[in-house]
């Protein structure tokens, strides 16, 4: 794979814990969905491999989404290292004599050497945030006095991460960054696609998987195909979302459709591509769609003020008494009924929270749809009125 | 032609789901093809937003109990905290096949839910299916604590089991995305139902007294009449079987055959537009609406709005006039309204432009209780004392929410009050001491 390079320099980092007992950190950082974990994966089992290794590595592997402050992170490095029996009742003064304690109790009958313990510290930007980042410089201590060979490794989406470090922590940090930024160009992409698509030559079925492979071969080289990946490599070049598109395309591949086609490709691509709020404004009633054009032109007249309820009715007043021929007057409740469902749906925001005091009709709002996203909309939107089109398409209020 | 085919379920039994789930083949396709079969690992997050009454809830029960998939099903809403919502995914994964209630495990923080939820599928022999967990209103997990959404999203990888996690939400996704980011989910997307739609779905629940020609008309009246204002299937069902009685009614009393759509369409016509008026708005209760199709005179409906007239003492009426006036009107302007010998306004042609400044489209502002004693003693024509019960009443119309007091109870200057009543309310009650408000108000200068 492309990152062999950061692989044999995270495997020789782990090695020299492992196996020479030095003590070390690194951090590992990338966008999401730019191969992290699946490098660290990679790179522990290979070492778990190794002759020297085998049984001689502990590990310990924390997530900043499960271990949510400093406590439940030491019990949890407590129940990893089984070593629930050996703390039993016992109450500690600090976090660092805990750790401390439990680094000691790993050493060997001899108590010469210790076995190196290799921390995985996952989403390592939220540690951060613990009080006084008390675990991170505790391990981060450890990694730098040369009692025990420990390694601690983080991994984190977050590109400033050494600026959210505090100083002390920061000076006990190695300073070691794996990058890992998705940094090949399109060829590599299309070649991805094709082994990604590609059936293992373990497959069952050798005649199909023959078929099957020479399709995605002719795919990979045929022009509506290469324009679709291309549109999603532009928008995002990570390996998640091309997994989405694929698995969409997959969807249709039935007993009768055994093999993947271009227009699968490019159906899948529209949908992945779906404006979601266009399609929320195309199931709104013709009552709801008149809101928005109202709460549209407010915006228009108003250079994008903040509006309330009685405003927009207003204007849906005005609107029903000099142009609409198909709109029934609505009664105001009726109306505010819509307007209270537009705002569940989060297409309208109030700017203040809501308070009993102020009355509802009063409470200042703005609308979270551009103008572009509604006249799209209304294109889309079936049976619209007539009336309705050329209100939206007039850009002065009182026409 | 059945629509669902997958060699992992027997035909009949997808045969049976086909209609269950009418108009919504498609979906429950795509959703079968990602499944996959029972022991395959699944993507592990789904999230499926669509509009209110669009079938996602009722979908995903029907197809998870039909094709007996081991899932657990949790709305947010009634689980609004991270632990009851925790607790209650572990309750209904113990309770599996037992009939007997599991008592509850006590489980604070997600951590300890990774652990315990490990155990459970091994104590339920669940390890080598998928094990779907599906979490409805799922736009409440954004209230919870930070890290239980994108925990959710990635359960798969955290606990390392075959558990795929879908929420149901009426919130596009990109509302729901943390700010750092996190394990995107696949979106699939539930269509609303077209007209056409919901006329099949609706003529499904006919009664079977009648023909389904004579409820598809009904059902087309009834869509004609709403359809501007409601595409919710569930309100629409809740009409139908609201006003299907009234409907029948000529054809009960033998007034009209079956085929009269012009004499039943004049009938329920009426009647429809009432109940856009009363039940729609749930201002009367759906028994009361039932009780007034059964008499004979239409009587008087007493909506919930009806109970906000209430009937007040002479000069708490007059008060109310004069603190409408006092959040409506502008300082400067009480010279030219309430005084004998005044001035001109000119309405400046800054005003005029600024249209949107009318105070009846901003809202009240509030008032110190001098201006409103001031204009009070203008405006009724009798003298009255500065009694305590004049201020009694003041204090009686906060409490009724006619009056609200704005700011701090130990402000110096003395307590402000906002008024918080219609116009149409103001009226009504000017009306009744014959005062003619309109008159007094600045923006119907």
């Amino acid at each position: 794979m492309y990152f062999c390079l950061y692989h044999r320099h995270l495997l020789e980092l782990l090695k020299q814990t492992a196996v020479h007992g030095e003590s070390n950190s690194a951090l590992i950082i990338g966008p999401r969905g730019s191969g992290k974990t699946a490098l660290l994966n990679r790179a522990l089992k290979d070492l778990r491999e190794m002759k020297q290794v085998k049984e001689n590595l502990l590990e310990v592997h924390l997530n900043g989404l499960l271990q949510t402050n400093d406590k439940v992170a030491l019990k949890e490095i407590t129940r990893q290292l089984h070593l629930e029996n050996v703390v039993g009742d016992k109450v500690f003064g600090s976090f660092a004599e805990n750790l401390v304690f439990l680094l000691e109790a790993l050493r060997k009958g001899d108590r010469t050497s210790s076995c190196p313990v290799l921390f995985v510290l996952d989403e390592f930007d939220l540690f951060v945030h613990h009080k006084n980042q008390t675990l991170l410089y505790n391990l981060f201590d450890i990694s730098q006095s040369a009692q025990t060979p420990v390694t601690v490794i983080g991994l984190t989406c977050r590109q400033d991460i050494l600026e959210l470090l505090e100083k002390r922590v920061k000076s006990r940090f190695s300073h070691r960054r794996i990058y890992l930024m998705n940094s090949f160009a399109f060829k590599q992409y299309l070649r991805i696609f094709k082994e990604q698509l590609s059936l293992p030559a373990a497959f069952p079925d050798k005649i199909f998987a023959q078929k099957w492979n020479s399709n995605i071969q002719l795919l990979s080289e045929d022009k509506t195909v290469q324009d679709v990946l291309q549109n999603l490599f532009h928008y995002s070049k990570d390996l998640r979302s091309l997994h989405f598109l694929l698995m969409l395309a997959l969807s249709n591949v039935t007993v009768r459709h055994p093999l993947i086609t271009a227009s699968d490709l490019q159906e899948a691509s529209k949908q992945y591509r779906m404006d979601s709020k266009a399609n929320i404004v195309h199931g709104l009633t013709v009552l709801e769609i008149c809101l928005i054009i109202a709460m549209k032109h407010l915006n228009e007249v108003y250079e994008g003020e903040p509006f309330n309820f009685q405003m927009v009715y207003n204007e849906f007043q005005k609107f029903i008494q000099r142009k609409a021929h198909c709109m029934y007057n609505f009664e105001k409740p009726v109306v505010m009924k819509a307007f209270e469902h537009l705002l569940q749906l989060e297409l309208v925001k109030p700017i203040e929270r809501p308070s009993v005091r102020s009355q509802r009709e009063y409470l200042l709002m703005e609308l979270l749809l551009d103008n572009n996203q509604i006249m799209d909309a209304l294109q889309a939107y079936p049976n619209c009125p007539t009336d309705v089109k050329q209100w939206a398409a007039s850009s002065l209020s009182w026409l | 032609m059945p629509i669902l085919e997958h060699p992992a379920y027997p035909p009949a039994t997808l045969l049976c789901l086909e209609s269950l789930v009418p108009c919504r083949e498609s979906q429950v396709s795509m959703l079968l093809s990602i499944f996959g079969e029972r022991q395959q690992l699944s993507f592990p997050s789904i999230f499926i937003y669509g509009h209110t009454s669009s079938g996602k809830t009722y979908v995903m029960k029907t197809l998870l109990n039909t094709l007996q998939l081991p899932h657990v099903f949790v709305n947010c809403v009634e689980c609004f905290t991270s632990r009851l919502l925790l607790e209650e995914i572990l309750i209904q994964l113990q309770n599996g096949s037992e009939t007997k209630q599991a008592s509850p495990v006590p489980c604070d923080t997600f951590n300890d839910f990774v652990r315990l939820f490990k155990q459970a599928l091994v104590s339920q022999n669940l390890q080598d299916q998928t094990v779907y967990v599906v979490l409805d209103r799922a736009e409440q997990l954004r209230e919870m604590e930070a890290n239980v959404l994108p925990a959710f999203l990635r359960l798969q990888e955290l606990t390392d089991r075959n558990v795929t996690v879908i929420l149901l939400s009426e919130i596009v996704w990109e509302m729901f995305r943390p700010n750092t980011g996190c394990f995107e989910p696949f979106i699939l997307y539930f269509p609303d139902y077209s007209i056409g739609h919901l006329q099949k779905i609706l003529s499904q629940n006919h009664p079977p007294e009648y023909s389904a020609d004579f409820y598809s008309a009904y059902i087309n009246i009834l869509l004609g009449v709403f359809y501007m204002v409601c595409r919710d299937l569930k309100e629409l069902q809740h009409l139908a079987a609201l006003n299907f009685s009234k409907y029948c009614e000529p054809v009960v009393r033998r007034e009209a055959k079956e085929r009269d759509t012009r004499k039943l369409w004049k009938n329920i016509e009426p009647h429809l537009k009432k109940a856009m008026q009363t039940v729609y708005l749930r201002e009367i209760s759906s028994s009361q609406w039932e009780r007034l199709q059964c008499e004979e005179e239409p009587g008087q409906i007493k909506g919930l709005s009806a109970h906000t007239h209430v009937e007040l003492p002479y000069y708490s009426k007059f008060l109310l006039i004069a603190a409408y006036l006092a959040s409506y009107n502008p300082v400067r302007t009480d010279k030219r309204f309430f005084l004998k010998h005044h001035g001109k306004i000119k309405k400046t042609n800054f005003m005029k432009k600024h249209e949107k400044t009318s105070n009846h489209l901003l809202g009240p502002k509030p008032f110190p209780l001098d201006r409103l004693l001031a204009i009070l003693y203008s405006i009724v024509d009798n003298r009255v004392a500065p009694t305590a019960n004049i201020f009694s009443q003041i204090t009686s119309l906060v409490t009724l929410q006619l009056l609200s007091v704005v700011g701090n109870n130990d402000q110096l200057d003395g307590p402000r009050y906002k008024c918080t009543v219609s116009l149409d309310f103001i009226r009504a009650i000017a009306r009744t001491v014959n005062f003619d408000i309109i008159k007094y108000l600045y923006d119907f200068l």
